[in-house]
């Protein structure tokens, strides 16, 4: 007995200091670990947070400049080293107003067929090749507009604006111009094909949110099809369209090569859609690597900061309305 | 009495299904609005950039105007950059995908990051490209490979956070307490169970921003800038595919314009099949928990 004892003992306080030491071991494992993995969850929120000061700190110079005539300014004169705005916040502005008018009612017209009416075999072969138009490259949309889109709005598109809505009051304004082909009015028409995957495929997703029991009384009760959807299905998803269409908007504000290639950098204030015009993203693709002086640089990277500022309130926009139909799905 | 009300009702019945029949017939007309312009954008690309393949695409410099060449320096250096950036954003996103969904799923600073890391995935990628210059450019003093692939980077990163968040979300917490139960300290159980479970997932999410960045011109633009001999030192200005088809397509020469066409023919086939791979992965393993 007592000399079994005196076997044993030492076998298990070994394997005792052997448990603790490895449980200290994997203690300490498990805290390096989450240390690791809090870091680069930091490391995210930092990234964000840095790249607007930066940008803040690089276009610091433009700003003290200029002040505040920065944003209302229409000059761009890169020989006497002056800089304004306007004319890219413009043209960003009105060619994301383009995409979005083009884009949201058949984005709303793609979620629609894809949800209610396509037959399901349909359904998933034409979601997959909507989506695949959001996967090509920006570049590709880019060069398609310059060599096959802009010479056919130049050659047919233009002109027939030109000669049957110039003429119109009010509108009028907006059409008239010299069949160039590049212009706001073609940038904006290539943005919209673009967002329209982006869209559409939230749409659908928050489209499939809606209840069935919903629809389905609504049915029983004698809707059409359209009914449903203009009474229960939009009803019910308003905030997350919306959310939708702000991300959307939030891709076509920032979108750059597809609006380089097509827009025509030219800095002048137009009323004209057809005339070639520029924007923020497409002033700083084509100009930084030439830009020659401190200020030059700083202008553009002030232009960048203001696309950066937009572009983060209208996709904190869409995201918080995205939330509001999860949280409302939660609730139930 | 009986036969106007019935007329009227008829009429209102007829309105509405006319009503209907319009609307759904322009819903079609929309999903044939935007398949027209794919197919036409594919057509376009693929046809004329398989007529602009030639046998040095792949082994020939890219040429000074009007001579013959290739795009082989912009291919290896967009691989390079490409995988470098692969290389920095799938780890640095998995682990904060793993805090996010392992540590932080329902805390306030969780909600923070996710909201921050959705931003930077719709963030207009010409403003990382800027973030990078400022960042990288001006403090080293010249352009460079390197900044090239952290501008990359900063965009593979969110797509990765994002799937790994998702893709860990799904995994049951059963399993976590089957493993915990035995003794296995946490950082094994996510390595060894939770990774592995996840990993379609995660493999698609990293395939996915592999085919966003092997397209993305707007931020190597002034990091990367370009280069028209090869390199393969990092340090240096390096050329990519998609810089090379901007600076050749805005060019005025007919041959510069065909290895445009041919770039981006090589672009879209190499995204287009990776969206195809990425989507049989999740379809195999949809099937498999099935």
């Amino acid at each position: 007995m007592a000399a079994n004892s005196s076997v044993i003992t030492p076998a298990i306080t070994a394997a005792i200091v052997d448990a603790d030491r490895r449980s200290a071991r994997d203690a300490r494992a498990d805290r390096a670990f989450r240390w690791i993995v809090t870091a680069a969850g930091i490391f995210v929120l930092l990234a964000l947070a840095c790249a607007a000061l930066s940008m803040l700190r690089g276009g610091r110079e433009a700003f003290s400049t200029f002040g505040l005539g920065f944003l209302f300014s229409t000059e761009w004169d890169a020989v006497n080293h002056h800089f304004g705005a306007l004319v890219p916040i413009y043209g960003t502005l009105v060619t994301a107003l383009i995409a979005m008018i083009i884009a949201v009612p058949v984005s709303l017209g793609i979620a629609l067929f894809l949800t209610e009416v396509a037959p399901d075999w349909m359904r998933g072969p034409v979601g997959a090749a909507i989506e695949l138009l959001a996967g090509i490259p920006s570049i590709i949309y880019g060069m398609w507009g310059l060599f096959v889109f802009v010479p056919l709005m130049g050659e047919y598109v233009s002109p027939w604006l030109d000669a049957h809505v110039g003429a119109l009051p009010l509108v009028g304004p907006l059409f008239t111009g010299p069949p160039l082909g590049i212009g706001m009015l073609t940038a904006g028409i290539v943005l919209a094909i673009m967002v329209i995957p982006f869209i559409s495929s939230v749409m659908r997703e928050v489209f499939l949110t809606v209840p069935t029991r919903l629809k389905e009384s609504a049915y029983a009760l004698g809707s059409t099809t359209t009914e449903v959807v203009w009474d229960i299905v939009l009803p019910y998803t308003r905030s997350a369209v919306i959310g939708g269409i702000f991300l959307g908007l939030g891709r076509a504000l920032g979108e750059t090569m597809a609006v380089t290639f097509v827009l025509g950098n030219a800095h002048q204030l137009t009323a004209s859609l057809l005339m070639p015009g520029n924007s923020i993203a497409a002033t700083i693709a084509n100009e930084f690597t030439e830009a020659d002086s401190d200020i030059y640089r700083s202008s553009l990277i002030a232009l960048g900061f203001l696309l950066f500022v937009v572009t983060f309130i209208v996709l904190a926009a869409a995201k918080l309305m995205l939330r509001r139909l999860s949280r409302q799905e939660g609730a139930k | 009495m009986n036969a106007p009300s019935h007329a009227v009702s008829d009429r209102l019945y007829r309105n509405r299904r006319v009503r209907n029949a319009i609307a759904l017939g322009l819903s079609g007309l929309a999903t044939l609005f935007g398949l027209f312009w794919l197919v036409w954008i594919l057509w376009t690309t693929l046809r004329t950039g398989l007529g602009a393949m030639k046998p040095g695409l792949f082994t020939r410099m890219t040429p000074p105007p009007g001579s013959d060449g290739g795009l082989a320096n912009a291919l290896f250096g967009s691989a390079v950059m490409s995988l470098g950036a692969i290389l920095v954003g799938t780890p640095i996103g998995v682990a904060a995908g793993t805090y996010l969904a392992e540590y932080a799923r329902k805390a306030p600073i969780g909600e923070a990051i996710r909201f921050v890391n959705d931003i930077l995935l719709s963030a207009p990628s010409i403003v990382l490209g800027l973030f990078v210059y400022t960042l990288v450019v001006r403090t080293s003093g010249h352009f460079s490979g390197y900044a090239g692939a952290l501008s990359l980077a900063l965009i593979v990163l969110p797509v990765v956070v994002r799937t790994t968040d998702e893709m860990l979300q799904l995994v049951p917490g059963t399993m976590r307490e089957a493993a915990l139960s035995l003794g296995v300290p946490q950082w094994k159980v996510t390595i060894q169970v939770l990774y592995r479970s996840a990993l379609p997932g995660i493999v698609t999410g990293v395939l996915l921003a592999l085919a966003r960045i092997s397209g993305e011109t707007a931020p190597l633009l002034f990091t990367a800038l370009n280069n028209q001999y090869w390199t393969h030192d990092l340090s240096q200005p390096m050329a990519s595919v998609p810089v090379v088809i901007f600076q050749y397509a805005m060019s005025p020469y007919d041959s510069w314009h065909a290895l445009a066409w041919a770039g981006a023919f090589v672009v879209t086939l190499f995204v287009l099949l990776l969206s195809l791979l990425s989507r049989a992965i999740l379809l195999r393993n949809k099937a498999s928990h099935d």
